[in-house]
């Protein structure tokens, strides 16, 4: 059978034009029609609230579901380092079309062209809009906002409010929608789970929801249905996301009809706080934009144990400054976190398990003093120190990389609609920006892009053509729906194990991580694909939720979410698997040049892959994108 | 380290609720509390026994979920600091600790160590915002904001909406959570259109809520664990007196049919 090709709908015209004329072109909704519409969204992080509110202050009336006590809670909250665009208030070269230009070569030429510039263009809005809401940037002393710079950049374009950034752009767009909820327009359902998606008649018809506290299965139907939910770095089950995180709404997509983009493009972020104990739940993120001011180093000689301080300078490897002289200590992330696990295992890691390296900031604290350096980073040293006990003051620290953000996602198109008409994804939850390594803080950028300004706009060109619908609750689709997901409850419920879940989400992760994190190779994929089935079947015998449904079972909530992971698990393995190459995060060992950089096969392989559900005994589809790149020239990456 | 637990448990928001002991052993002084607490949780599904239930999710301190009462504080005896940062190196080995849900009546119980804490966005949705519509915005240097305004600002928003506040307040006030989110537009240009209808409003809806007032206690800056100062309440006062005297908001918000004839 030939593989089937998907086709984005990308607008025609020179690049730079576009998304105008994309706006200008796209079908409207008068202002008295749209509150005849009712659209869904699920999340609340900076792409589900900033999408939700601008919709509401469009005239649309929106049902905005999450599962915490409140939408400020959203995972992008964690976000540190900052937001990038492309202002140029630095005077230092940086422009609409470098931005865009970096973030394609940052995403290893996996991303769509269209997409990017879009991004890019889009990014000096967000800016404006930020600061309009009375989100306190960082400012110099004349009353401008400052800037700093992040990796696989070579200008300063990266804007922050100390190490919070993401809390501070979340409470503006949490604000946003809280004023739609005020006023009406948005209907807020907090501890609210989606577990299916609805489909009918070719389209989304709404979700199948599960209220936390008391267990309800309820029904919501609307005229689309938009997910906001985040990516699933949790699979790794040590990572630096939020422990509530997790797949399903995008994986009961998929299982729905929601081609599946890329999935195992996952990024490992290259400065986290290392594992140190059995029953540490998850790694915390020191931000990337530690990287300004500290340099990287292990000892030369392996199995050196002596303390950092007793290291001469003659005797220390700063290695990215060694092998990627031009962006030094900024190289982009997937490098230096290969880098880190390439010195780690050749026997020079720091720390009491080896796996670590120095993030040192005494060259720093010389050449600047220790009051500029608290400023820029105080709140993060004291992390540091909260949760290692160690002061950064006086020693480096010890950083090691860590499962932080998934490139993949749902596939969409240009309009950020998914394979099924009416179900759109925007945020980390569909695939569309970073192709296979995000550039740090683009992000925010990413899901703020969707969310103030493309969604609302994209959303309407799809309405447009579609009566509202009559609220279809007793629809088949409907009652089928809820009756799978029912009897799927019923099933975790009636486990009679002792095993908690959290120790099989451990070994999955274990798994994905030996197999299907930083560096893969046919056979250990093979292996996985192998181990997981048994896994899951373990799982679906052994476990305990230790209760019933009808109540606020906090237990049955994570099984729910680890039993999707380890299906998804299997799609991450194959998709790693197909893709004969080393591109940005995907680094396949049998790719690599002779000095160990990733090679990728662009003759095969300059596509995204898409994966469509056939059916549980049924081998996934693969299908592909091919990706053009008529503005930019494919060319290896070079950070030397 | 070897700890006794007394911890709260209740089922049901509706049903009476009660402290139960449970010794842990053999706990590592690196994990954090919520760590501790998973591993009990391990060993209480091992048997069968529905875990303690608690929020919490990002787990670095950022995201406000976690909220528990230990030995009295909130979140526990390190100053500036969530219950997910606080690790058990700081407590003795073979310590008594108790540990309960946040206490206030706006603050329901709906499991052991769970509460809703709705209220406190009830209190943001009457006016937590500038009521910028997406689209309208000029470019972002059309306004400076002098480095010192916008560090407090900052200082002020960096409130996680995590609750403790109300917690520790003898009185179950909110006034530290409002008065962070009304300093912030206060010292910003961007928030000076709506300065008067944002406090007003925002003040009312804490009332309705059913949070307490404020009787000067200062334990709400003690417990917080982001160390929102306490002078932002006084501010927040003076934000309402000045709104309350000087503008016609306070007059149409608290009279509105008065005027109908």
């Amino acid at each position: 059978m030939d593989t089937p090709v998907f086709d984005a709908r990308i607008p025609a015209g020179p690049l730079p034009d576009k998304w105008h004329r994309h706006r200008a072109e796209v079908k409207l909704v008068s202002p008295t029609n749209k509150r005849r519409y009712r659209v869904i969204v699920v999340g609340t992080g900076l792409a589900g609230a900033s999408a939700a509110a601008s919709l509401a202050e469009l005239g649309y009336r929106v049902d905005c579901f999450t599962f915490h006590d409140s939408p400020r809670r959203a995972h992008s909250v964690a976000a540190q380092g900052g937001i990038n665009a492309a202002k140029n208030y630095r005077n230092d070269g940086d422009s609409v079309e470098r931005l865009f230009r970096d973030t394609v070569k940052g995403g290893d030429y996996r991303s769509r062209e269209a997409n990017v510039y879009r991004l890019a263009e889009i990014s000096n809005q967000i800016i404006d809009h930020c600061v309009a809401q009375g989100i306190p940037f960082a400012r110099d002393y004349a009353g401008y906002l400052d800037n700093r710079s992040f990796g696989g950049a070579q200008v300063s374009r990266t804007f922050y409010a100390r190490g919070q950034t993401g809390q501070q752009l979340l409470l503006g767009a949490y604000g946003a929608l809280s004023r739609q909820v005020h006023g009406g327009q948005v209907q807020l359902h907090t501890r609210s789970e989606m577990l299916d998606l609805v489909v009918g008649g070719g389209r989304a018809l709404g979700i199948i929801a599960r209220r936390l506290t008391d267990g309800r299965i309820e029904r919501h139907a609307a005229d689309a249905v938009v997910l906001a939910t985040g990516g699933y770095s949790n699979i790794y089950y040590l990572s630096t996301n939020a422990l509530a995180s997790n797949v399903t709404a995008s994986y009961r997509a998929y299982r729905r009809g929601a081609w599946f983009a890329n999935p195992s493009f996952t990024q490992i972020h290259p400065t986290c706080i290392p594992a140190s104990v059995e029953h540490q739940s998850k790694l915390t993120l020191m931000s990337e934009s530690l990287r300004n001011d500290g340099r990287i180093w292990v000892p030369q000689a392996a199995g050196d144990t002596r303390r950092p301080a007793d290291i001469a300078e003659a005797e220390r490897d700063y290695y990215l400054e060694r092998m990627y002289p031009a962006y030094g200590n900024l190289s982009p992330r997937d490098i230096s976190s290969r880098a880190a696990k390439a010195v780690c295992d050749a026997g020079r890691g720091v720390g009491p398990t080896g796996q670590g390296v120095y993030l040192d900031f005494a060259e720093a604290i010389g050449r600047l003093g220790r009051r500029v350096i608290s400023d820029r980073y105080g709140n993060l040293f004291e992390m540091y120190q909260r949760i290692t006990g160690e002061d950064p003051w006086q020693a480096p620290m010890r950083i090691f990389p860590a499962a932080h953000y998934s490139m993949g996602g749902l596939w969409v198109d240009y309009d950020l609609m998914t394979t099924v008409p009416g179900l759109f994804a925007i945020g980390e939850a569909n695939f569309s920006d970073h192709g296979a390594n995000r550039l740090g803080a683009s992000a925010l950028m990413q899901g703020l892009a969707d969310g103030y300004f493309i969604l609302p706009q994209t959303l309407g060109h799809f309405l447009a053509d579609q009566p509202p619908l009559a609220a279809q609750l007793d629809a088949g689709a409907f009652s089928q729906a809820q009756a799978a997901i029912e009897q799927r409850i019923q099933r975790l419920v009636s486990i009679d194990g002792r095993t908690p879940v959290e120790t099989i989400h451990r070994r999955l992760g274990e798994l994905m991580s030996e197999h299907c994190g930083m560096s893969r190779n046919r056979a250990g994929l093979q292996r996985a694909l192998d181990e997981i089935p048994a896994l899951r079947e373990e799982f679906w015998t052994s476990i305990c939720v230790c209760g019933g449904n009808e109540e606020f079972n906090v237990v049955l909530e994570k099984a729910g979410r680890v039993a999707d992971y380890l299906e998804f698990a299997e799609l991450m393995v194959r998709d790693a698997l197909e893709r004969e190459e080393s591109c940005g995060a995907h680094f396949r060992t049998e790719h690599q040049t002779e000095d160990g950089e990733a090679r990728r096969n662009d003759a095969d392989f300059a596509h995204v892959a898409l994966w469509g559900f056939q059916g549980d005994q049924a081998a996934p589809l693969r299908a592909v994108e091919p990706l053009r790149f008529d503005y930019l020239k494919l060319a290896e990456r070079n950070y030397k | 380290m070897d700890f006794t637990l007394h911890i709260w448990r209740q089922r049901r928001a509706n049903e009476a609720g009660g402290f139960v002991t449970y010794p842990v052993q053999g706990i590592s002084p690196d994990l954090s509390f919520l760590e501790m607490l998973d591993v009990l949780n391990k060993r209480l599904v091992g048997r069968g026994e529905p875990p303690v239930a608690f929020d919490h999710d990002c787990r670095e301190g950022i995201c406000g979920s976690c909220a528990m009462v230990i030995n009295g504080d909130p979140h526990g005896p390190l100053p500036g600091t969530t219950t997910c940062q606080l690790y058990m190196r700081h407590f003795s080995d073979g310590a008594e600790i108790t540990v309960e849900p946040w206490r206030a009546r706006a603050f329901p119980v709906l499991r052991d160590l769970i509460v809703q804490r709705s209220a406190l966005d009830a209190v943001i949705q009457a006016g937590g915002y500038v009521s910028v519509n997406t689209g309208a915005a000029p470019d972002a240097h059309t306004l400076t904001v002098a480095k010192e305004a916008a560090d407090a600002a900052f200082e002020a928003a960096a409130c996680i909406g995590c609750g403790a506040c109300v917690a520790a307040c003898p009185n179950g006030s909110a006034m530290l959570f409002t008065a962070a989110k009304v300093a912030q537009f206060a010292l910003l240009p961007q928030g000076h259109p709506e300065r008067a209808r944002r406090v007003i409003g925002m003040v009312e809806s804490m009332d309705d809520a059913g949070f307490g007032n404020c009787s000067n206690h200062y334990a709400c800056a003690e417990a917080c664990p982001k160390e929102i100062p306490v002078h932002f309440i006084a501010r927040l006062n003076r934000e309402f007196l000045t709104a309350a005297l000087t503008s016609r908001e306070f007059v149409e918000l608290e009279r509105p049919l008065e005027h109908e004839e």
